[in-house]
């Protein structure tokens, strides 16, 4: 600083230019910063981003008939799926040696299993095919198209070769066509027939049900978090404890006491039936369908929102309304233009805390949402657990993932991430 | 004054008596009248009942006994929006999501005011306060000082014929509150309006008001204009608390032609003006002189004055006056303020004096 008169980089005192000073005697202070947080970092690495990179993968990875089936796939390049018959003498050949390798290594059914996913039937296909093929003579036994043939004559249709030459590149939009109720057709993708479409329907009814459980959460929360925020310190603790009471009890728990309340035989329907109101053979159906999931997720997700908001209420001071007041505004204009604007960053956070936890929400509509009340991540887990259809599960996902990020940016675009404050 | 048929009555309190919790009064019984146009300063010690009469005034409290009226009209019972008293608060209180004309169009809005009254009004109001380019800024750019004249151009702009004031120069530095102490005089003066001040600062309400009420344990102690109160105080609180102040303490001998002869306790005999009521014969008391009214030139005093033995403790330079620490009658903390004039005298630590005083200087309060 003392160098103020030389034009060239300002110089510590001994010489060496500042910059680099200040720079390493910043590094230690910036190691031993990094050092603290390194096990979380790992932590976090390790558990969260690469298994679920790993899994964002999966959607398009499409490696196994490729690995499986190597010379198939290439014999099979040269085949015109429009011709309408079946490949060539050359195709089985290439399959026969593939086959028997596979079934050798037991990993045929995999195959078959990935590619009836696209085109139901053809496991059995490989299923019987391995079986039989492991006895062959793969070298000199041909020709092998009659054979195939014998052992399923779905080997000689030429649209489960149309679906192996599909799905033989080592990448597939195909698992994202099926999330989005789609397939590949003869002239690309298409829409799958109408009866099998339920992926759109799923998203939708997740999006609009998130919507209107974070509707209600705002309803509901907004007085208490005034209330909370507006009472002297000693009785809004007391209340706080309150609303965080459901912290403190399992989900399932809380999940189930919904079901107790809400069945047909439940606490409310024997209530109205006793007080008259509801005639017995018509009590109310609550449960097991969408008003059940939103009844239990806005109370479950509820203190998501009045957390935020109280703590954006709390830094709100009574004299901007006594101030709204004094310049004769009533008590409700004094509310909507003074007091509500400055409370929008709480329900900004709120909101988005509780539509993104909905949106993912998973144990409640599986246990209250019957069939018309559950949501796409029961989908997810349905094809993560049980059909195995891992691919699918992790487009299906990517989805999800993709649209909340665009419902953030939006947010931001039409509101503002800076106006979001949690206290 | 509280008989509440004043006819220049305009701000009337009434027996006004405000509890919180049904147990302790913060305000006892409060009297007082206010002709319109006059600035007047409630003064006070925090907890003294001075801001909860300022929001029973506002509406923001409701008095729990008495009357308080305001152009003849009891407005007990009238929400504070419906009262058209202008306001400021402490921290401003700008709505920080509105820009500052935004801030003043707000007060016009609610009173359904077309947008080209609207819009001349705020512009009227801006420049009143020096303010006229600020506009389309929102409070957060604006300095303390700046926020403060929108504050005031806010609680202006709806021309009420009453503004409060609620410490607004609070959290301004000591520059720019005697500026704007200045400014608000001038446009309270230039505007005709009512004004009640409240603050803890003495310098503030001597200064600025017409009147001062200095406010103590709920009750008015003192009301009246700022000399007044300096020269004249009633007890000795108010004297204690405005301006600089020697007590010495005693009892009274005997009151002869409106002056009392008090024996300080190590048994000297001054003069003093009674002016407590609990000033009689045999009584004790406390007597109260401002620094600068002690005398130690024995020539600039009559001849039958009684004087005192001092001993000099202390002497500072402040500059434009000589602040000397004196004991005098067992006191140590005895003051006297002399003006640095070129024929002053500068006493020694150490020397031996005495001092004397005007009778009507020397007040003789309650003890």
């Amino acid at each position: 600083m003392s160098d103020s008169t030389s034009s060239g980089p300002v110089l510590a005192a001994d010489g060496t230019p500042l910059k680099r000073s200040l720079a390493r005697a910043l590094r230690m202070q910036k190691m031993r910063a990094l050092m603290l947080i390194a096990p979380l970092l790992l932590f976090v690495l390790l558990t969260f981003i690469l298994p679920i990179a790993d899994m964002l993968f999966r959607s398009v990875e499409n490696q196994i008939v490729s690995e499986t089936l190597p010379k198939t796939v290439v014999a099979l390049q040269d085949w015109d799926a429009d011709s309408g018959e079946a490949p060539g003498e050359d195709v089985y050949a290439a399959l026969a040696v593939d086959m028997k390798a596979a079934a050798e290594a037991k990993l045929h059914t995999r195959v078959g299993s990935r590619l009836n996913y696209e085109k139901p039937g053809i496991s059995s296909l490989f299923r019987k095919a391995g079986r039989k093929v492991k006895k062959w003579d793969v070298e000199n036994g041909g020709p092998f198209k009659e054979q195939f043939i014998k052992i399923h004559k779905g080997w000689g249709d030429p649209d489960v070769w149309r679906t192996i030459q599909t799905y033989s590149p080592r990448l597939t939009n195909g698992y994202f066509l099926n999330a989005a109720d789609m397939q590949k057709g003869a002239d690309g993708a298409e829409w799958r027939p109408e009866n099998e479409q339920i992926y759109w329907t799923l998203f939708i009814r997740t999006m609009i049900m998130s919507l209107a459980i974070t509707c209600s959460c705002i309803i509901l929360g907004y007085p208490v978090a005034w209330i909370l925020a507006n009472l002297p310190a000693r009785t809004a603790n007391l209340l706080m404890i309150l609303v965080l009471l459901p912290f403190w009890t399992s989900l399932l728990v809380r999940t189930s006491a919904w079901k107790v309340m809400l069945q047909q035989q439940g606490v409310i329907n024997e209530t109205l039936v006793w007080l008259g109101l509801v005639a017995d053979d018509a009590r109310l159906v609550m449960i097991n369908n969408q008003f059940g999931t939103i009844v239990a997720m806005t109370h479950i997700l509820l203190p998501f929102m009045i957390l935020p908001m109280y703590s954006v209420m709390q830094t709100i001071k009574p004299t901007y309304l006594r101030a709204a007041k004094s310049l004769g505004a009533t008590n409700w204009t004094a509310f909507w233009r003074v007091y509500f604007p400055q409370s929008v960053p709480g329900i900004g956070a709120g909101s988005i805390l509780v539509f993104i936890l909905a949106i993912g929400y998973y144990i409640t509509p599986e246990l209250v949402g019957g069939t018309k009340g559950v949501f796409i991540s029961n989908r997810i887990a349905f094809h993560i657990s049980s059909s195995l259809n891992w691919g699918l599960a992790a487009a299906l996902g990517t989805i999800l993932l993709v649209v909340v990020l665009i419902l953030y940016w939006a947010y931001d675009k039409i509101v503002g991430i800076d106006n979001v404050k949690l206290g | 004054m509280a008989d509440g048929s004043n006819s220049d009555a305009f701000v009337e309190f009434e027996r006004v008596q405000k509890s919180y919790d049904g147990e302790n009064l913060v305000v006892k019984d409060l009297n007082l009248t206010m002709p319109k146009g006059e600035f007047l300063t409630m003064l006070g010690p925090s907890g003294s009942g001075k801001t909860t009469c300022l929001m029973m005034l506002a509406g923001f409290e409701t008095a729990t006994h008495g009357d308080i009226r305001l152009g003849g009209t009891s407005i007990n019972n009238i929400p504070p929006h419906k009262r058209g008293i202008g306001m400021v608060f402490q921290n401003y209180a700008l709505f920080p999501h509105m820009t500052i004309a935004e801030n003043l169009s707000f007060p016009l809005e609610v009173r359904k005011i077309g947008k080209s009254e609207r819009e001349e009004k705020i512009k009227r109001a801006l420049d009143m306060v020096e303010m006229g380019a600020f506009g389309g800024r929102r409070p957060a750019q604006l300095s303390g000082g700046q926020q403060q004249r929108i504050a005031l151009a806010r609680a202006l702009v709806f021309e009420p014929e009453l503004v409060l004031m609620d410490e607004p120069l609070g959290a301004l530095d000591k520059q720019l509150r005697e500026k704007m102490q200045f400014e608000i005089t001038r446009l309270a003066h230039n505007l005709g309006i009512t004004v009640v001040y409240v603050t803890h600062d003495q310098t503030e309400a001597l200064t600025m008001s017409d009147r001062v009420a200095v406010f103590d344990d709920g009750r008015i102690q003192q009301l009246a204009p700022p000399d007044q109160l300096y020269e004249e105080p009633v007890n000795s609180f108010v004297a204690q608390f405005i301006g600089e102040n020697n007590t010495l303490e005693g009892t009274v001998k005997e009151i002869n032609n409106g002056v009392a002869l008090v024996q300080l306790d190590d048994g000297e005999l001054i003069d003093c003006k009674p002016v407590h009521d609990s000033v009689q014969a045999g009584a004790r008391t406390r007597v109260s002189i401002r620094p600068e009214r002690v005398e130690f030139n024995k020539s600039r005093l009559s001849a039958d004055a009684h004087t005192l033995k001092a001993e000099v403790l202390e002497f500072i330079y402040m500059g434009d006056i000589f602040r000397t620490r004196l004991r005098v009658a067992g006191n140590d903390e005895f003051i006297i303020k002399t003006r640095n004039a070129p024929d002053q005298v500068r006493l020694e630590p150490g020397a031996q004096i005495e001092i004397g005083w005007l009778p009507e200087d020397c007040r003789a309060l309650d003890a």
